[in-house]
């Protein structure tokens, strides 16, 4: 099959036939070129029918009906305007979650990106034993997250392994998960699991920076600095924007680990958005839960309009 | 002194990573090797850590009196764990098998044709990629409810199946095909089906392994949809269970970390280049 498409493959194009003037009155009319298309059409529907369905069925209709409710009360079905909204803004829980959350996403979504762009950059200067270095960094990845937890515990708990080091040396031992500590456990949690991912992203997008760039920069005396910050970043802002969606994306997932070690009622400083979704799932107070994932879409939407303008900006 | 910092110097990035990769390499090592430390040895070095025991935690590089003994007691004595197993097993695989079902006809269409509504409906399924669980829980919750199918497998199976993210990374790697291509053997009278089955599947096999091999890393890990849809705690994926496995018998916990983690470094393994494939796919813009 393969070789006979290719034998072909010097012929013209259906569609240059099909846009070819009709020189010889023999050519394919519109009627035709418009079922052609029409055929397409249905064709492409055919396809993406069996997941457009069900997406729509799982998540974009229900999610108008968590739309619809988040207007209504939900015991006696009244329209209730914005007041669920004004309820879960005011909900202690909630602003504290946020908080939370926000603070962790403004942490820990730069300082991963500089980590791992950093940790590229040093990659490409070493030349030996990259290929290792990709590799171990993207284990983390695979390493399933039941099984790391015990040893986090193991590491981060007040008699734990740190702390016996700490304590070796005449320091006093820190109660990691019950202090405001557990905020930069996590935080090391995420960068560890996530180096490799966004470093595989950043070698993507380094390699298709020309070569000949650097070297006409080497050529006018730009230093390594200067070089970094004229070409490299300038060059890498649509895999800075679309590496920043990514992270993003993968920070929320961190709730795993935060929840495996902590349960449902964490320190305050690690109670995140997901454990307030959570804990009204418990309590399937669906009104609340309806207004929360609204806002929380909003809030994403907005993030992510923002960083689009910021990329094209530049 | 001097010969020692001119190697530093020179070597600060190799060192500055090969600290980063030990961050790594340990905690690995650490799984492994203590998976193979006897009971009552184990026990003695967690207790102050997972039941708050009086003491401080320790952990030898290697194991005093290497044993096999925890893997024969996980296995042979264990029978949540094989259920908790199985019950993964039985969520992650009908996940893979239907994502693909679905998914790659979905991900051809957007590769291949021009249809009205592309832009918007490829829009949309972005943005869901991009929603955490926590904003579409809800509406799940509505209609898996709707159709009494709480407390099933198909809870966890049926949202999952239809994860925009998968149709995402395999419509990457069938637009990279070239339509020069599927125009020869239109011409040649092959029919779209045929199109599809025969140039397509094959051609973008590799976008279709990287979609595999990440939707196992993440199904293999899933912890907010077993939590919030199974009640029944005998529904459980492994994922889930087995923190409650190191509380209950410290013993296994370990080997039963291994083994948990066994298929997920295999596929690691054998698939890293399709996991590569498949993360810089996900970063190409349209």
């Amino acid at each position: 099959m393969k070789v006979n498409v290719l034998s072909i493959h010097k012929n013209r194009s259906i569609e240059k036939r099909i846009h070819a003037p009709n020189s010889k009155g023999k050519g394919i009319s519109s009627k035709k070129i418009h079922h052609y298309k029409m055929k397409k059409v249905r064709t492409a529907y055919l396809f993406l029918a069996p997941s457009f369905i069900g997406v729509a069925v799982f998540v974009l209709i229900p999610f108008l009906d968590a739309f619809r409710r988040s207007f209504y009360e939900a015991m006696s079905g009244k329209f209730v305007g914005l007041k669920n909204y004004s309820i879960v803004l005011h909900n202690e829980a909630f602003l504290l979650a946020a908080k939370n959350t926000g603070k962790f996403l403004g942490i820990c979504i730069p300082l991963l990106l500089t980590i791992s762009l950093l940790f590229t950059v040093m990659l490409g200067s070493i030349k030996k034993k990259g290929e290792f270095f990709k590799t171990t960094f993207l284990i983390p990845m695979a390493i399933p997250v039941a099984s790391v937890v015990l040893l986090w515990k193991v590491f981060f708990h007040k008699s734990g392994l740190i702390n016996v080091v700490i304590t070796a040396f005449g320091g006093t031992a820190i109660d990691f998960m019950n202090t405001d500590k557990a905020f930069y456990v996590l935080v090391f949690s995420y960068i560890w699991k996530n180096t490799g991912y966004d470093m595989v992203l950043w070698l993507a997008g380094l390699s298709g920076i020309s070569v000949s760039l650097y070297e006409a920069a080497k050529m006018d005396g730009a230093g390594a600095f200067a070089r970094l910050r004229y070409i490299t970043i300038p060059e890498l802002l649509p895999t800075i924007y679309i590496t920043a969606v990514l992270s993003m994306v993968n920070s929320f997932k961190v709730f795993r680990e935060a929840y495996l070690i902590a349960g449902d009622y964490p320190h305050e400083s690690i109670y995140m958005l997901q454990h307030i979704f959570s804990n009204w799932f418990v309590s399937l107070d669906i009104q609340k839960m309806c207004t929360g994932a609204v806002i929380m879409a909003g809030v994403i939407l907005l993030f992510i309009l923002l960083l689009q303008i910021i990329d094209r900006k530049w | 002194m001097n010969y020692f910092r001119n190697f530093i110097k020179k070597n600060i990035a190799a060192l500055i990573l090969l600290l980063f990769a030990f961050l790594i390499i340990i905690p690995l090592w650490m799984v492994i090797s203590g998976s193979f430390i006897g009971k009552n040895e184990i026990t003695r070095n967690l207790a102050p850590v997972l039941s708050d025991g009086k003491g401080k935690a320790f952990w030898p590089i290697l194991p005093q009196y290497p044993t096999f003994r925890p893997y024969i007691e996980l296995l042979l004595d264990s029978p949540a764990f094989f259920a908790m197993f199985w019950n993964s097993c039985k969520q992650v695989i009908p996940i893979l098998i239907g994502q693909l079902l679905i998914g790659v006809p979905a991900a051809w269409a957007f590769a291949r044709f021009e249809f009205p509504l592309k832009k918007i409906i490829f829009t949309v399924y972005i943005t869901l990629m991009i929603m955490p669980f926590q904003v579409t829980m809800v509406s799940s919750y509505l209609v898996l409810d709707h159709l009494k199918l709480l407390d099933t497998n198909f809870a966890i199976i049926l949202p999952a199946i239809f994860a925009t993210f998968p149709v995402f990374i395999m419509m990457k790697f069938f637009s990279s095909i070239p339509a020069d291509l599927f125009e020869a053997a239109e011409i040649d009278g092959a029919n779209e089906w045929n199109i599809f089955i025969r140039i397509g599947i094959p051609l973008g096999n590799s976008g279709i392994m990287s979609a595999l091999v990440l939707g196992f890393l993440e199904q293999w890990n899933a912890i907010e949809p077993p939590l919030t849809f199974l009640d029944d705690k005998s529904n459980w994926p492994l994922s889930l269970y087995l923190p409650n496995i190191a509380t209950d018998n410290v013993g296994v916990s370990l080997a039963a970390s291994v083994i948990m983690m066994l298929p997920a470094l295999l596929i690691f393994l054998f698939g890293q280049s399709y996991l590569e494939d498949g993360i810089k796919a996900s970063g190409l813009k349209e």
